[in-house]
């Protein structure tokens, strides 16, 4: 698989910063940035998530050319599987349980992120109905160009078994 | 601007309303900008007719973003040394969220001063969506 990498561009943190409710000029304004104590534009804390948009056939984004889970005509652009529930609905089933971050320094725009995934622990739990719950981490550091650590973050998704 | 350490103590809090009456289109900016884009989260037709919810619901992570303008209003920007979450509740559109942000621990690691701080963020019914821990460094 060929490296990821997360190029960390001013118009991105901005639109990232504006979604969540953030005005804070550091996340735009490279003048003001220029003044703080960091010195440059910043991205706010939760940005490395937005990785996502430069990884390669991620699932939850649509594919061009080939059919998506969303609506369109019908309720879901996929058809139906023969013989089996509703297959359509297996994305759905799995769930963000917990997100941690650890930060080296902040993400500035100008960064080229180079992501490198690796394993993390899977448990499982009952929940209140006897049903299991499969618990499983997704960790991805994230190094800058010249190689040091700059955001480790750990993913924890649910899915809920039979 | 940063917290200092002389000037902060254990049991400090900052609250604020971070988001009254939640809409579907912050979700759909949140979903173009993080590349998040599953329908569960700006399909109603998807989430009520396929995935069997009432309608479209926040990311976790948009709710985690949310708070963490509290946390870097706080601390100050660049601060933040680790950030973390459980997302224990569903966020819906039209609801108001409330953070709170409560010093747990001021510490000293290698020299540099450091603040444990406890993190909840509550729906309008006071009932908690995220809860969490964040490390911020302080000014001595």
């Amino acid at each position: 698989m060929a490296e990821e990498r997360f190029p960390v561009e001013a118009s991105h943190v901005m639109m990232f910063a504006r979604s969540v409710g953030d005005a804070n000029p550091i996340y735009y304004d490279p003048d003001y940035a220029a003044g703080t104590e960091v010195g440059a534009i910043i991205a706010p804390p939760t940005f490395a998530q937005a990785s996502a948009q430069f990884t390669e056939n991620y699932p939850l984004r649509p594919k061009i050319g080939e059919p998506w889970f969303g609506s369109g005509r019908e309720p879901t652009g996929l058809k139906p599987k023969t013989g089996g529930d509703d297959a359509n609905s297996d994305r759905a089933k799995g769930l963000h349980a917990e997100q941690h971050f650890e930060y080296r320094r902040p993400v500035k725009v100008g960064d080229v992120l180079i992501l490198k995934p690796r394993p993390g622990r899977t448990w499982e739990k009952q929940n209140r109905s006897g049903h299991t719950l499969t618990f499983s981490e997704h960790i991805v550091e994230y190094f800058d160009q010249s190689g040091e650590l700059v955001v480790t973050a750990i993913s924890v998704g649910v899915q809920t078994g039979g | 601007m940063a917290l200092s350490a002389s000037k902060l103590k254990v049991g400090d809090t900052k609250e604020e309303v971070l988001v009254d009456d939640l809409t579907r289109t912050q979700i759909v900016m949140y979903a173009g900008a993080s590349g998040d884009y599953n329908p569960l989260h700006t399909d109603d037709l998807f989430a009520t007719k396929v995935a069997g919810y009432p309608g479209v619901f926040a990311h976790g992570m948009l709710t985690m973003g949310i708070t963490g303008k509290l946390l870097t209003d706080w601390v100050g920007d660049g601060r933040l040394t680790k950030y973390g979450v459980r997302f224990v509740k569903q966020v819906w559109p039209g609801d108001t969220l409330t953070g709170k942000a409560t010093i747990k621990e001021i510490r000293s690691e290698d020299g540099v001063s450091l603040a444990d701080i406890e993190i909840v963020t509550t729906n309008q019914n006071g009932e908690p969506v995220v809860t969490g821990t964040a490390t911020a460094r302080l000014d001595p």
